[in-house]
């Protein structure tokens, strides 16, 4: 069994690079200006692309079989499934569009979230009475594929924003789309430096009061900001700058702010760092090489056809297998529990949505942030629901 | 009601801004659909007559026009969403501890914030007042919104005719002239109904029409949810609905709680199962199993019998109970009788039933003056021993604390139990006092000639289970089966329509479709292949 397990982490690598390749030959149709080249060039990164998720379906199906249950049952597993299933949304509305460009954005955007998932614990863990359940399988995957499709739409939102934005002068517009190339940026900072940390096995210890008990917290990166009241017992490295507020007093509340300060912090360097070497805003600089690629009235149709196909999915997988299972497992097919009133606030945002662009026309830029929005609330639910605000489903 | 006679000779209703025949501009309406100076139509609901876009005179027309509107709607949807929102903050009321207050926990936990939050009622905020009337007014717009749009969109779609009028077919966002005296219109009309349309003529003006169910969609969706939200909404009513949750002990037989005093259960046994890396089976968690802190629960289970009472009744008498399944509750798998659930939702393991003490010197612990056992769930006030000693219960605190230097109880279940006894030794009136709880033994400060000590004592397990009965479920489920069937229906089919109009030089073409233009013109493209007619052009510019 063990040696399935490493295998199917294999796979997972294998997977992420043959993704990145894809990635090159999606960037490298833009560069062509000959059809026929780039064609081939496009033709060459939907294959790969092809090959890198069926390479992820082999992660996904040996580790199913060395775990017992389907791999959607912690953090990892699910965000890495997540990327796979944004992957796979790409690829059918790539066999419906035939728009490069949407590799281009998409793949890179799945490469964040596998990395982003393998900074939390990996190993094969057990599942608890109230998972023990085929609804597991259907309800995740489901819900999991039609966040995939959605963010599809904010793949596309994001070529549109990027190529549409003008930015001969400064406005909202422009100052938006730098913060969500700067959140992008933060997420990147975050893997780096949480795989550098952890490369390096790095620990700082200490003992803080968690609910009126002295406790050891362990932070894997230099301690910016101590935990309240933590007195520091490891030696030889950088002690707090400053104490978490008083406020946080969760067992992991003040790592996990820490880890979120290094986040922001790193995301500012990389940020900045790019935009001190190219001295314009970074859309701006990226914008010159779409213009002759994209066709806005198309990519603006993608992202709503994501919608379209992607809510649907969404609905069924997120809120009525949702409620089955919770009706057989907590007696209860509603219960308010946070990860629930996400997935219908994400549910009543895409059908709002919806409604905005079939029947009061909103269309092109409106309804490309609409799609930025939608994803921010998927990542919410994804992140700060299971980080922050705990409930039954927080499992990391 | 003042109609309107188009010159092709319909006559439509009031209202209406596109004859629901021949599609001519009804001239006074255009501002309605904010078509004046624009060089494409509104052709949103087929500019039929919606009576929210026609009167606004009464205060019921004004009312209907509220929730008619798709602005108010999404509003609302805007609304609710930051409430839900709100609510996820801190947790709800219903998920915080039930021994603690919640009028000092929030603010206890959560500071200044948690305490600004429990007054403004966000606690419980998704049972509050204002969050029901938000949901009902959700609830209402969809129905207002639906019927405003429904019947004039239907009506109008089977009244259309082929012949459209020259102004309509030119403000279609798809049009297209084609100058030539040799198109091919078999070959036009072949290749629309290879293409699945639907094909209406009328001297040599064509329609071609596909999927206009798709343009049912959203009000077949929007009739599940309503039904989704009323089948909520008989759960208020305690015939359909029953929730309630009942402790129960192994081996013992209990009435099961809103049954009406008809069905009893027996718990057999409470298990509770562990993860452990030394089972062969688990060894594949082995890593996780050791990375965490306490054990990981692998099943919980109730093996239960159920009882249905025969003498129902019969008042007085002793229930008379007849078997009538026998079966196991564990997570996901509800134990099912009659109309009822039980649900496996929480557990008390070694919880006491029964303590034996004996009475001895205080400074011989082997010296024995009798005993006696408290049954735990039936203690009694005395207990009289065979060597003639006495025993009263003065106080029984079943899960004992001490709260602020006194002993208390903390819950009414045996988890923790202690004692105050009145010793009397045979023949004496004034009593010894003393204390006595697992681990505690103390006798109240005198010199206490006697001691009780514990001998022995007994505990099982106790099961938690829910018990529901709920007749709501079908109606739910029929709502959210609709909603899907109606998303799907709208969302994955697109109506579209492509007209065909004779020209004395040749012909127009005009197309249109409620969504995914783009496809549309794909699709005209593959149908004049070979029919001399030329590609149309989409007139809409996008405004970013």
């Amino acid at each position: 069994m063990g040696d399935l397990s490493t295998i199917s982490g294999n796979l997972l690598y294998a997977a992420f690079f043959i993704y990145l390749i894809a990635t090159l030959f999606f960037a490298a149709t833009i560069r062509d200006k000959k059809k026929s080249k780039s064609k081939m060039a496009g033709n060459i990164g939907i294959s790969l692309a092809i090959i890198g998720f069926l390479t992820q379906v082999g992660y996904f199906i040996t580790r199913w079989i060395a775990s017992g249950h389907a791999p959607i049952s912690n953090l990892f597993e699910y965000t890495t499934f997540f990327g796979m299933m944004l992957v796979f949304a790409f690829i059918i509305l790539y066999f419906i569009y035939r728009v490069d460009l949407l590799g281009l954005f998409a793949l890179p955007i799945a490469l964040l979230l596998i990395a982003f998932a393998s900074m939390f614990p990996t190993e094969i863990s057990p599942l608890v009475p109230s998972l023990q359940s085929h609804w597991l399988y259907i309800h995740v995957t489901t819900a999991s594929l039609g966040q995939g499709i959605l963010s599809v739409s904010f793949v596309a939102g994001l070529i549109f924003l990027i190529s549409q934005v003008d930015q001969t002068r400064r406005t909202k517009h422009t100052t938006w789309l730098e913060f969500v190339i700067y959140v992008i940026a933060a997420t990147l900072a975050f893997i780096i430096i949480s795989s550098t940390f952890n490369a390096l096995d790095y620990e700082a210890t200490f003992e803080a009061p968690v609910e009126g008990q002295q406790t050891e917290v362990t932070y894997e990166m230099p301690a910016l900001a101590g935990p309240n009241e933590g007195v520091m017992i490891s030696e030889g490295v950088m002690s707090p700058i400053f104490h978490a507020p008083e406020w946080m007093r969760g067992e992991d509340a003040a790592k996990k702010f820490n880890t979120f300060l290094w986040s922001i912090l790193g995301g500012l360097i990389l940020y900045w760092g790019v935009r001190l070497i190219i001295r314009k805003r970074i859309a701006a600089a990226v914008q010159p090489l779409l213009n002759k690629k994209v066709n806005p009235e198309l990519v603006d149709e993608i992202s709503y056809r994501a919608v379209a196909i992607g809510f649907p999915v969404f609905t069924l997988g997120a809120l009525i297998f949702a409620m089955i299972w919770a009706q057989q497992a907590w007696d209860r097919f509603w219960g308010w529990d946070p990860k629930e009133v996400w997935a219908l606030i994400t549910f009543f945002f895409y059908a709002a949505y919806l409604h905005l662009r079939l029947s009061r026309g909103w269309q092109g830029m409106k309804s490309a942030w609409l799609a930025v929005g939608g994803f921010g609330i998927i990542m919410f639910n994804l992140i700060a629901v299971n980080l922050i605000i705990s409930g039954l489903h927080s499992y990391a | 009601m003042k109609e309107i006679t188009c010159e092709c000779g319909h006559v439509n209703p009031e209202g209406t801004v596109l004859c629901e025949a021949c599609g001519k501009p009804v001239e006074k309406n255009q501002h309605i659909d904010g078509n004046e100076d624009k060089k494409l139509l509104n052709m949103r609901y087929d500019g039929s007559a919606r009576r929210s876009q026609t009167y606004n005179r009464t205060i019921i027309d004004k009312i209907w026009n509220f929730f008619s509107s798709v602005k108010v709607g999404v509003s609302l949807i805007f609304i609710v969403v930051i409430a839900s929102a709100i609510g996820t903050i801190f947790p709800q009321e219903e998920f915080i501890s039930s021994n603690v207050d919640p009028s000092t926990h929030y603010r206890d936990q959560y500071g200044m914030a948690g305490q600004i939050y429990y007054q403004l009622g966000f606690h419980d905020l998704f049972s509050s007042w204002w969050f029901m009337l938000l949901l009902a007014m959700l609830g209402i717009s969809i129905v207002i919104a639906s019927i405003d749009r429904f019947f004039p969109l239907y009506k109008t779609l089977k009244k259309q005719k082929p012949k459209r009028h020259e102004l309509f077919m030119k403000k279609q966002r798809i049009f297209g002239e084609t100058q030539a005296d040799n198109i091919d219109i078999d070959r036009f009309k072949a290749n629309l109904k290879k293409r699945r349309f639907k094909l209406y003529e009328q001297d040599g003006h064509i329609l071609a029409e596909k999927n206009r169910f798709a343009r049912w969609g959203p009000y077949v969706n929007h009739i599940g949810l309503i039904i989704f939200l009323l089948g909520a909404l008989l759960r208020f009513v305690p015939a359909f609905y029953v929730d309630e949750f009942i402790w129960v002990r192994e081996g013992e037989t209990t009435l099961i709680s809103g049954t009406e005093g008809e069905f009893y259960i027996e718990n057999k046994a409470f298990t509770l199962e562990t993860y452990d890396k030394d089972n062969p089976e688990d060894a594949r968690f082995k890593e996780a199993i050791e990375s965490q802190d306490g054990a990981i629960p692998k099943t919980f289970r109730t093996d239960a019998v159920i009882y249905e009472r025969t003498n129902q009744g019969v008042t007085g008498a002793d229930p008379e109970l007849e078997p009538i399944k026998e079966g196991s509750a564990t997570m996901n798998n509800p134990l099912k009788f009659d109309d009822y659930a039980l649900y496996q939702a929480s557990y008390q393991l070694n919880e006491f039933s029964e303590m034996s003490f004996k009475i001895h010197d205080s400074d011989d612990e082997e010296s024995n003056h009798g005993e006696f056992t408290i049954d735990l769930a039936n203690p009694q006030s005395t207990y009289e021993l065979d060597g003639g000693f006495r025993v009263e219960v003065v106080n029984y605190f079943p899960d004992y604390e001490m709260q602020d230097g006194q002993p208390a109880s903390v819950s009414k279940y045996p988890r923790n139990p202690a004692f105050v006894f009145n010793l009397y030794p045979p023949g004496e009136e004034t009593p010894e006092t003393s204390f006595l709880g697992i681990g505690a033994n103390i006798d109240a400060g005198q010199d206490n000639q006697y001691k009780l000590g514990l001998t022995s004592f007994d505990v099982r397990d106790v099961t938690g289970l829910t018990v529901k009965k709920d007749h709501t479920l079908g109606i739910i489920s029929l709502g959210g089966a609709i909603f899907m069937i109606g998303v799907i229906q709208g969302m994955y089919w697109n109506h579209r329509r492509i007209w065909l109009q004779p020209r004395p030089d040749g012909a127009w073409i005009a197309g249109h479709t409620n969504k995914n233009w783009y496809a549309l013109r794909m699709e005209i493209e593959k149908s004049i292949e070979g029919t001399q007619i030329e590609a149309p052009q989409d007139q809409y510019e996008m405004k970013s």
